[in-house]
């Protein structure tokens, strides 16, 4: 089981950080601290595993990362994952992520938030490995963007509208047109309401 | 192709524009000028029609991008949380006037504070708000409120699991999707007992996309309420005749955790055997099939997965490891080993070979193969042979000698993941011949 998927960048700022565990907000930011700390202490090129931290379950959890050029990322599993299978997970997500936002780089995770969450949810559930075909998990996330886009289409019209009325040049209308001897009246328009 | 090697994603810098979107300014326009209200008659007379009036109201509430914007340009942490605590009492306000429109932004904007490590649980009430809303995009940060900001052991939670029943049984299986994932995070064990009927009828569907996650469901819900487990049984029937490889991946997981949990069930299963090597057998010779493929090898995390079954439906069982031995050899032998996914499935076949009752000839390949590991200049392949040597230490004492001068190498490596795995593959029984080893060596 994962216990614990994070992203963070050089400097310890967390851009992702999902609990499959229960912990209080104070014990997922020391859970976070200290991860930071321990991963970034690593030389480049030393194995990708570690024991897990006190914090976060001793020495049945091992932290298993990976470094992409400012972020690591970091997924904390028990023994019953497969290490270097876990590793292959890490490259499937980032990947993945490289798809959706088009070479991807540490600001698109860090606006879109959100958006990554998403894809990890494709991904990975209940702390276990769900799907692992990337275009599989790429076609169900641009399948739920595409509902909440025509949504929005549907809830943004009338905002358009009311602006785009709002910035229309109405002349003003008259109330009598006289053209030689035909009077027509124009009827009382309604107000706008 | 999937650049394993290469280990690089392209991450550098990009421009972000700083000017707000069209559809920002649009937004906000519409907030000003909502009521279309007439004039007073003393303006009437002005030849101008006015069509609509400003009216006061609270601005709109900042969008995520927006906060994350202006939190960025603070430049000490006292700066940030200002910042956040204005933003924080903005938020609160806008939930107390129950406004629909914005309760989206607000959560999702709560959700990144959240991960920043400041208090959001002023925010709960409002993710179970958004779950019920009818909009998917509601639900959506709804849910990941809810998985984010909710647990347990809050009686909040308790009252998600009408909405949920309500979602699982959704026209539209993105919604029922979400339901699961969140039921399956979080889900307590009350929530579970309610909902488990529910999760059994959407194991049984066509429709791979829900099936595959009611089976991940299904796991947490057995772990929470082991009670249940029976009931899965039915369900569990032709999961193995599924085509969908993410079907079969979590099918077989959730196979896995109820032979862990139950010596009947464990017994019970033990006539997929055969199944799971066809299965196997059929991603090992089924040659290029670019879907599935990860650098030449064909979903090699199924493979990984069915290994680790078979394992445990081996041990200690005669009939099953003789069924899995012929398929077995084949993978150890066939498998190739110049990228990672072929390793990692090595890996997973050595510890199964070594765990059932494999004849002696298998055991001897597993390992050699984990001696040809210890040699791997991969670190992380050496890691994973140390740590398999020492579960097979003990029970192939003879075998693990043959790498003993490999393993007093490890000892000497300066990085300490591996000195502390090879120290420990150093067991009470042959640590006097280690240290002679040692010495001979100076």
């Amino acid at each position: 089981m994962i216990k614990a998927i994070l992203i963070f960048n050089n400097h310890g700022k967390p851009r992702l950080s999902k609990f499959y565990e229960h912990y209080t907000e104070d014990m997922e930011q020391q859970i976070i601290r200290e991860t930071f700390h321990l991963v970034s202490k690593r030389d480049e090129n030393v194995c990708n595993f570690l024991e897990g931290g006190l914090l976060i379950g001793g020495s049945d959890n091992k932290l298993i990362y990976r470094h992409y050029a400012t972020l690591y990322f970091v997924f904390c599993v028990d023994s019953s994952e497969s290490e270097l299978g876990i590793l292959d997970l890490i490259q499937v997500f980032v990947e993945t992520l490289d798809k959706c936002f088009e070479n991807v780089c540490e600001l698109d995770l860090i606006f879109h938030m959100d958006k990554v969450h998403n894809i990890l949810a494709e991904m990975v559930m209940g702390g276990m490995v769900l799907e692992t075909n990337m275009n599989e998990i790429i076609t169900q996330v641009d399948a739920q963007n595409k509902m909440e886009k025509s949504e929005a289409g549907i809830a943004g019209a009338p905002a358009r509208a009311v602006s785009a009325v709002k910035n229309m040049n109405l002349p003003e209308i008259p109330r009598n047109i006289n053209i030689g001897d035909i009077s027509i009246k124009v009827p009382n328009l309604p107000s706008f309401k | 192709m999937f650049p394993f090697e290469s280990g690089h994603v392209r991450l550098g810098r990009r421009y972000f524009p700083s000017s707000p979107s069209r559809s920002a300014e649009a937004g906000r326009a519409a907030i000003l000028n909502v009521s279309l209200v007439p004039l007073s008659a003393a303006k009437r007379d002005d030849s101008r029609v006015v069509l609509v009036s400003p009216r006061l109201r609270m601005p709109a509430p900042i969008r995520l991008r927006e906060l994350i914007r202006t939190i960025r340009t603070a430049r000490t942490q006292a700066e940030e949380r200002e910042m956040i605590q204005k933003e924080c009492a903005a938020i609160r306000s806008s939930f107390r006037e129950e406004d629909n429109t914005y309760r989206c932004r607000n959560v999702a904007k709560l959700l990144y504070m959240h991960m920043l490590g400041y208090p959001a649980h002023f925010g709960q009430l409002e993710c179970l708000k958004l779950i019920a809303s009818q909009k998917f995009t509601d639900k959506r940060i709804g849910y990941l409120g809810a998985m984010l900001l909710l647990d347990e052991r809050q009686d909040v939670h308790l009252l998600m699991t009408n909405c949920i029943k309500n979602d699982l049984n959704h026209s539209t299986q993105y919604v029922q999707g979400l339901a699961l994932c969140t039921l399956g995070c979080m889900g307590s064990s009350e929530m579970c007992r309610d909902l488990a009927g529910e999760v059994e009828k959407l194991l049984k569907t066509s429709n791979s996309y829900l099936r595959k996650k009611a089976a991940l469901c299904a796991v947490h819900v057995i772990r929470k309420v082991p009670e249940l487990m029976e009931m899965f049984l039915p369900a569990t029937k032709n999961l193995l005749s599924e085509k969908n490889h993410g079907v079969l991946h979590t099918s077989v997981v959730l196979l896995t955790e109820m032979c862990e949990r139950s010596p009947d069930m464990l017994s019970h299963f033990r006539k997929l055997v055969p199944q799971l090597v066809r299965i196997l057998k059929n991603l090992i010779m089924s040659g290029y099939s670019p879907e599935h493929d990860v650098s030449g090898i064909s979903d090699p995390f199924l493979q990984v997965r069915i290994l680790r079954l078979l394992r445990i439906l081996g041990k200690g069982d005669d009939d099953s490891s003789e069924a899995m031995n012929d398929i077995l050899a084949q993978v150890a032998t066939n498998t190739e080993t110049s990228k990672n996914v072929g390793n990692a499935i090595l890996y997973e076949t050595v510890l199964t070979i070594m765990d059932i009752k494999s004849e002696s000839g298998l055991r001897v390949l597993a390992i050699n193969i984990l001696g040809r590991f210890l040699l791997n200049n991969d670190k992380n392949i050496r890691y994973v042979a140390l740590t398999s040597l020492l579960k097979t230490v003990q029970t192939d004492h003879n075998a693990v000698q043959r790498h003993r001068s490999t393993i007093v190498d490890c000892l000497k490596d300066l990085d300490v993941s591996i000195k502390r795995s090879a120290t420990q593959s150093v067991s009470g029984e042959n640590i006097c011949e280690f240290v002679l080893c040692i010495y001979s060596h100076q």
